[in-house]
């Protein structure tokens, strides 16, 4: 195996207790001896500490906040020159078939764009926003910060004590903080469906700043385990998987991301790649839809289940994407594929496990509430 | 107890077998959620992949330790199947078998090799 990356927080995983496992090329803790099951549920109930270091941290900039947001609006289909300054977005970059190469956060930070890629996509990313954009734009990997997660109902009050501007920061607003002296460039966001933080930080001081975190006693470290349990629940694509360069974002139930004045009809609508199939699909709805879906029983139903109408049909509907237990819940979950007739929520189903066809019903997401600051 | 290399434990209870497995292999797979146990009476041979175990996070098979007669399953195991992470040797046993060979437990590890090849 290749040699892996470490992250600047690896040695404080390991002393933690950390199962360690490869993940994008990172060497990456997926479960810390507390377990996936009570780390997640600890996260619904208090707060958990998420290392994310191994995500593309990247800044775009121009002579102005709305050049830089211009020339990205031309790979990204969303309104980023409407973006307030102080504020974040979700998005996604699109390939000429409608396809999504890649989803992202992209934060307006005064006179620059602050994003956070997918480790996997990160150098893809970045060479084709160099290739792409104006040689006036520059695209700079920051590559000397941390970056961590905290996650859950007690994350205000926890960061707060380290820095009261936390709590005056409402969901997917951007800061820069002071936390036990480090400069941080903070969004109020995440990827488990709670009120909770993204935090950059400098690599050099990203373990004293985790172990800060670490010390209140509502905090417990969290692995990868229950990050993908937790963003499951909370109905969140994980790239790759629920969404990849085949989707389109409007299957993806992404449509939302998409704000009207990049729509047709919009002042700035199209002028991204693939803005055709991505509009025609708006405008006459997709062949098939991302659904939530419930299995009857315990046994879950993991990615590449193939889903039928009945018990006996021979031509598939689609597949489940994401698949397995949700702790909060109680029970199995999935997200997947369904041929657009299929997609009402109700609907039942039958994935093939094992040989055997087993009932789902679509069901809407999120499985687990939001909990967000709004 | 007997161990295989499938870190299955078997208990002798009279002529049959009680059949679990063993707390490092709990321990590795994390917390149970799942558990889909054989049918009682169902006529298995060694190797087969009798039991479907999942944890939050992945799905494995449990394969038959000895050619023979499923006895008796833990239904409670199936009701709660974290018995296996917090009992793995007592309440999360999983089935009892009856060898057809019994000559097939006499290749297997004691504690000591158990314990020697988990490290």
């Amino acid at each position: 195996m290749a040699d892996l990356h470490k992250t600047p927080l690896h040695a404080l995983h390991v002393s933690l207790g950390a199962k360690m496992v490869p993940f994008a090329g990172y060497d990456m803790p997926v479960q810390y001896p507390l377990g996936v099951m009570k780390e997640h549920l600890h996260t619904r109930a208090k707060a958990g500490l998420f290392d994310v270091s191994h995500m593309g941290q990247v800044i775009v900039q121009g002579a102005t906040y709305a050049d830089a947001a211009a020339g990205l609006e031309q790979l990204i289909p969303v309104d980023i020159l409407g973006l307030a300054p102080g504020r974040q977005r979700y998005g996604f970059f699109t390939n000429d078939a409608g396809g999504i190469t890649d989803d992202l956060m992209l934060a307006n930070r005064g006179d620059h764009i602050f994003m956070v890629v997918n480790a996997a996509c990160k150098a893809a990313d970045i060479a084709d926003m160099k290739a792409s954009l104006k040689p006036e734009l520059t695209v700079t990997e920051i590559t000397d910060r941390a970056l961590l997660a905290l996650q859950g109902p007690a994350a205000e009050a926890v960061l707060t004590a380290l820095d009261a501007r936390a709590s005056d920061m409402a969901f997917m607003d951007v800061a820069t903080l002071e936390l036990a002296g480090v400069t941080a460039w903070v969004s109020r966001s995440g990827y488990t469906g709670e009120d909770g933080y993204e935090i950059s930080i400098p690599a050099t001081d990203a373990a004293r700043v985790a172990q800060a975190l670490l010390d209140h006693a509502d905090v417990e470290p969290v692995g990868l385990g229950a990050r993908d349990s937790l963003r499951l629940e909370a109905g969140l694509c994980l790239y790759g998987h629920d969404i990849d360069t085949t989707t389109s974002p409007v299957e993806a139930a992404l449509t939302w991301a998409i704000q009207k004045v990049r729509r047709a009809g919009g002042e700035r609508a199209g002028g991204f790649p693939g803005a055709d199939h991505i509009l025609d699909d708006i405008k006459n709805g997709p062949t098939r839809k991302r659904v939530g879906l419930l299995p009857d029983g315990r046994a879950p139903m993991r990615e590449g289940v193939v889903l039928f109408a009945d018990k006996d049909a021979t031509d598939p509907l689609g597949a489940i994407t994401s698949g397995g237990f949700g702790p909060t819940i109680g029970g199995p979950m999935a997200m997947g594929y369904v041929a657009a007739d299929y997609a009402g929520i109700g609907t039942r189903i039958y994935g093939e496990l094992r040989g055997k066809r087993q009932p789902l019903t679509v069901t809407k997401l999120p499985f687990t509430p939001a909990n967000f600051k709004r | 107890m007997k161990y295989t290399e499938e870190h299955e434990w078997l208990r002798a209870d009279g002529d049959v077998y009680v059949v679990g497995i063993t707390e490092h292999a709990t321990t590795q797979l994390g917390d149970l959620v799942f558990v889909e146990l054989p049918e009682v009476g169902a006529t298995v041979s060694k190797d087969d992949e009798i039991v479907v175990i999942e944890s939050v996070k992945a799905a494995s098979d449990i394969m038959a330790p000895v050619d023979g007669e499923i006895i008796e399953v833990n239904t409670a195991l199936a009701d709660d199947p974290s018995l296996a992470n917090s009992d793995a040797v007592g309440a999360g046993w999983f089935f009892k078998i009856k060898p057809s060979d019994p000559s097939q437990l006499d290749d297997m590890m004691d504690e000591a090799a158990y314990n020697a090849m988990i490290g």
